[in-house]
């Protein structure tokens, strides 16, 4: 189906199928129960799941294939959410051209930046781009703080001229909508103890991730995508191939800085601000860890990685020290106090170091990430089964061999 | 008229002087072997041919256009493939995917962006990589990870990616280097059928005295960076110069 | 041309923390051939060195002198620090005053056990593995070690002050002929740079004239062979990746009176240091320090105010932007080696 095997098909419509009943499944618990805190199901998170997800989708296309680690990809996520907000502020609140604008803003900027880049390899291109990042901060936060609002930011604001839409009714604040759908509108359904809501702007993101995770499922699968493993396997053997090695990297960087504007526009779209801090290093090596931690090279790691850090930054990093006393309250005081200061550190503000620990560990022991986490425990019960069976099979026939 | 024509090529690496007026002609459809005592510049007359170095002075003409200063993907695509040393294949992908890379660069240039349409559409790609490997006696071999392989069936690999593409010249750089004796024998084998069989012109860069005179129609002696001889094998093996310059005076 | 030495004299002492972590990164990477992205959480765990020894000097117990009174008439509790106790009131005080500069002796052992556990416990299992791995795995033990620090002493920086001695600043100017107050250099910036230059010094020495830095050295060149020689390279290099540690903790410690630490200052420098280590040329010492310098200097050179007039935020940018054009201009940097790093 959709010209992919059946495998990829499989998999898209499982990721389909989650991302649609999101509400439902991230808000496994009743409200006001102890475990609520874990509930995800809330618009503000849900979109920043599939907008991470796109995010991370995209730099694997670079890293994942051609094994180009790129250190500074936050800056065409940054450009994508600049242009997305200036299409906002000029011509209209409706997020399809703010979308557009972002990613081919930051596809001809991932041009510019990966032409001259990629002249370099290996730990020369991470610190380029790194530089080329860090550049573009220096340039928002300061220098074109006209274009960019420098420290503040830019929002939409009332008077900006906006001249495909009508003048705002008195008072009115600048929504972001889709032809008059806006994104921030929610529809809400109370089940028993459960409260689900159903975001527009999410629902609108997460169309656009599937779209995104689809086209880049035809891309590992396609001629290109298996240029790009060459470039990653044998640049050499590529070389006297016959093929060039330059243009297949430089697409693959486009590609993914586009991807990384399309995040960028839709951030803009769900939440319409933005500030510098979104360009700074620190946003590339999340992107780096969630690809990682998820599984590089693979399809569906990313998009987990990216869903498991923003988890626990939204989620491990509220849980303080009362909650934890509250939790291990069934345990004698003494034990309760040594088990909530032991665990203590791991989560709440320190929810970092978890994530670097975590992190640390995959690349030692799973270099395929999550992905392949996964695979091992599927492939150890399946082995444990047939293993069982082998038994049942070598205990009921027991004919001699000849 | 050769189909490459080296003329006059000097190359010095600060004060060596790797290759010194080196005359070369190599004859279409021949099989040429270029052999010489280490030191003696053959790699660095082979990195010449192939782009990866350019001579300081001369000329490098392949059916009459210049190869110089063109990269070596260029040169490839002019119809030359190089077969290295230690065999170079793409060890991440299977046997088969291997096989399909030499085969896009052949139809579609060095650069086609396809990054929507799926492997398994391209029909005549998958039917001349299978031929290929066929003729390679690798189809049962083409769900491996190349990087498995053994040594002489990455060497058979590397062959047919380069004979996939059809080239009119093929370098090989000793290509038998470290192989045991039968798989050096095998490779002998499938040269030798490979130019009974194809309209090809092979040049050959080895030590193995074996593989040479088992090979080769004409062979040039370099010694210290310069031609010492160009002759057929038979009078090769009594030309007393060359005996002198390659096994020196206990032979 | 006063203007111009102030603003030279003002790139020295971050261009002397650029070249002392630079001079690290370059030894792990020369030596080991890993790309060490924790090594600004090194300089940073320096400057937590002193943070330390001054907390543990100031270390006090209450005691109630008669011979004062609080507001309300009762005898006033002071805290006495421990080491009055030990030393006397007079050389205790003076003891806490010069904590930053004892804290170097407390941060040598500290950081060559740091980086001998990190060396022995984690990089060593990455000297085979992709420069991509070991920069992602150094680069989870960057934020690791910073989580921790973050954990103990909180996010806030800590302010550390340098000897009473060297507070306060000197008229630089009159003392090399020119008008009296267009030069005021801090003292402590010049010590800094005084401290520096004596560490790059000794480790050139220590690599130049001892047998140990002769074999490092000809193991940066060629690893395998100085191996075939029989000498155990790895220990060697152990001990080396300690050193480089203790640089960078030096830098560090010294550093603290100039910035007051904080557990993101190690990421804030590793990226500039990575940049000079690019500049300087990937594996050469005397270029890390060269580019370390003449960076630190540049970016002071762009932050004055006749420069900002003309190009605004250049000072935020500018080295980055250097860096961008040397490397396209000279892919190995200003002293690169040939054969380092390259494809």
């Amino acid at each position: 189906m959709f010209g992919l095997n059946a495998k990829d098909t499989r998999l898209l419509i499982i990721v389909a199928i989650l991302t649609m009943l999101a509400p439902f499944i991230l808000n496994p618990f009743p409200e006001g129960s102890a475990m609520a805190q874990f509930n995800a199901g809330y618009p503000d998170l849900m979109q920043r799941f599939v907008i991470f997800g796109i995010f991370a989708i995209g730099f694997n296309i670079l890293f994942g294939l051609t094994g180009y680690l790129s250190f500074g990809h936050a800056a065409f996520l940054g450009v994508g959410s600049y242009a997305a907000i200036w299409m906002m502020k000029l011509l209209t609140m409706n997020v399809i051209p703010a979308i557009v604008m972002g990613v081919i803003v930051a596809g001809l900027f991932a041009l510019v930046v990966g032409y001259i880049s990629l002249r370099r390899s290996g730990i020369y291109f991470s610190i380029l781009t790194l530089a080329f990042a860090q550049m573009s901060f220096a340039l928002a936060y300061s220098v074109l703080t006209p274009i960019t609002g420098g420290e503040t930011g830019l929002q939409p604001k009332v008077l900006d001229p906006r001249i495909l839409d009508g003048p705002l009714a008195e008072g009115a604040t600048p929504k972001a909508n889709l032809f008059g759908l806006t994104m921030s509108s929610s529809y809400e359904m109370q089940v028993g103890g459960w409260l689900f809501t159903f975001n527009v702007g999410y629902y609108i993101a997460a169309i656009v991730m599937l779209v995104a995770f689809y086209l880049a499922i035809r891309l590992f699968r396609s001629p290109f995508g298996m240029m790009l493993r060459a470039v990653k396997s044998n640049q050499q053997r590529m070389n006297y191939t016959g093929l060039n090695a330059k243009p297949y990297t430089l697409a693959a960087f486009v590609i993914s800085g586009m991807y990384a504007g399309l995040a960028g526009g839709l951030l803009v779209a769900m939440d319409t601000q933005v500030g510098p801090e979104r360009m700074f290093w620190t946003a590339s090596g999340e992107v780096v860890l969630m690809t990682i931690l998820g599984g590089a090279g693979t399809l569906i790691g990313p998009v987990l990685g990216a869903g498991a850090i923003k988890y626990m930054e939204n989620i491990l990093s509220k849980i303080n020290s009362d909650i934890l006393h509250t939790w291990f309250a069934f345990l004698p005081d003494g034990l309760e106090d040594l088990v909530v200061t032991l665990i203590y550190p791991f989560i709440g503000k320190g929810w970092h170091l978890t994530l670097g620990i975590i992190f640390m560990l995959v690349v030692i022991f799973l270099p395929g990430g999550l992905v392949e986490g996964g695979q091992r425990i599927a492939a150890w019960f399946r082995g444990r089964k047939a293993k069982g069976s082998d038994k049942d099979a070598s205990g009921t026939t027991t004919e001699p061999a000849e | 008229m050769g189909i490459l024509e080296v003329k006059n090529v000097n190359k010095r690496f600060g004060g060596l002087k790797a290759l010194s007026e080196v005359n070369l002609s190599i004859k279409e459809n021949t099989v040429h072997a270029i052999i010489g005592p280490n030191g003696a510049g053959k790699s660095t007359l082979l990195n010449c041919l192939v782009g990866k170095l350019i001579p300081d002075t001369g000329s490098v003409m392949f059916d009459g256009q210049s190869v110089l200063g063109r990269a070596p993907y260029e040169i490839n695509q002019m119809g030359i493939s190089r077969v290295f040393q230690t065999p170079e294949i793409f060890g991440d992908l299977s046997v088969m995917e291997n096989m399909m890379i030499p085969c896009f660069a052949k139809r579609d240039g060095y650069f086609e962006l396809n990054a929507y349409g799926s492997i398994g559409s391209q029909k005549d790609i998958l039917e001349r990589a299978m031929h290929m490997l066929e003729e390679m006696n690798m189809a049962d071999k083409r769900d491996m990870h190349a990087a498995s392989l053994s040594r002489g069936d990455k060497r058979r690999l590397e062959i047919g990616m380069c004979l996939s593409q059809e080239p009119r010249l093929l370098l090989l750089d000793e290509p038998t280097a470290g192989m045991a004796r039968a798989d050096t024998n095998n490779t002998i084998d499938l040269l030798k059928q490979i130019s009974e069989e194809r309209d090809i012109t092979i040049a050959i860069i080895e030590h193995d005295m074996h593989v040479v005179f088992s090979l080769a129609q004409r062979i040039t002696v370099l010694a210290q960076g310069t031609p010492l001889v160009e002759d057929s094998p038979e009078n090769i093996k009594g030309n007393p110069k060359v005996r002198e310059a390659y096994l020196g005076e206990s032979a | 041309m006063d203007a111009l030495l102030l603003q030279f004299l003002n790139g020295l002492d971050k261009g002397s923390a650029y070249a002392l972590i630079a001079l690290g990164l370059t030894l792990i990477f020369g030596t080991l051939g890993v790309v060490n992205f924790a090594h600004g959480a090194l300089f940073m765990i320096g400057a937590f060195c002193a943070v330390t020894l001054n907390r543990i000097l100031t270390l006090s117990h209450e005691v109630i002198d008669e011979t004062r009174t609080d507001f309300l008439g009762n005898p006033l509790k002071v805290d006495v620090p421990y080491v009055y106790d030990i030393f006397g009131e007079a050389t205790g005080a003076a003891i806490i005053d010069w904590s930053v500069p004892l804290a170097i002796l407390f941060a040598i052992p500290v950081m060559i056990g740091v980086g001998v556990a990190m060396e022995r416990g984690l990089i060593r299992h990455f000297y085979k593995r992709p420069h991509a791995d070991q920069i992602l795995v150094t680069f989870g033990l960057a934020i690791v070690l910073q989580e921790i620090i973050k954990y103990y002493y909180g996010a806030n920086p800590i302010p550390t002050p340098a000897p009473a001695a060297f507070t306060g600043s000197f008229d630089f100017g009159a003392m090399i002929g020119f008008e009296p107050n267009t030069i005021i250099y801090p003292y402590w910036r010049l010590v800094y740079f005084c401290f520096a230059a004596v560490i790059i010094g000794a480790v050139f020495a220590f690599l130049q004239f001892t047998t140990f830095g002769m074999v490092v050295r000809a193991g940066m060149a060629d690893r395998e062979t100085v191996g075939l020689l029989g000498i155990d390279i790895d220990r060697r290099f152990t001990i080396m990746f300690g050193m480089a540690a203790a640089v960078a903790g030096l830098a560090g410690v010294m550093y603290a009176p100039i910035t007051s630490p904080n557990y993101h200052m190690g990421m804030d420098f590793l990226v500039l240091s990575f940049v000079v280590v690019v500049v300087g040329g990937m594996g050469s010492l005397p270029g890390a320090v060269l580019a370390g310098f003449l960076l630190g200097i540049l970016e002071s050179f762009a932050s004055m105010r006749e420069v900002l007039e003309i190009v605004p935020g250049l000072n935020q940018i500018i080295i980055y932007l250097v860096a961008i054009v040397i490397l396209l201009t000279r892919p190995r940097g200003l002293m690169g080696r040939k054969g380092v790093m390259e494809e």
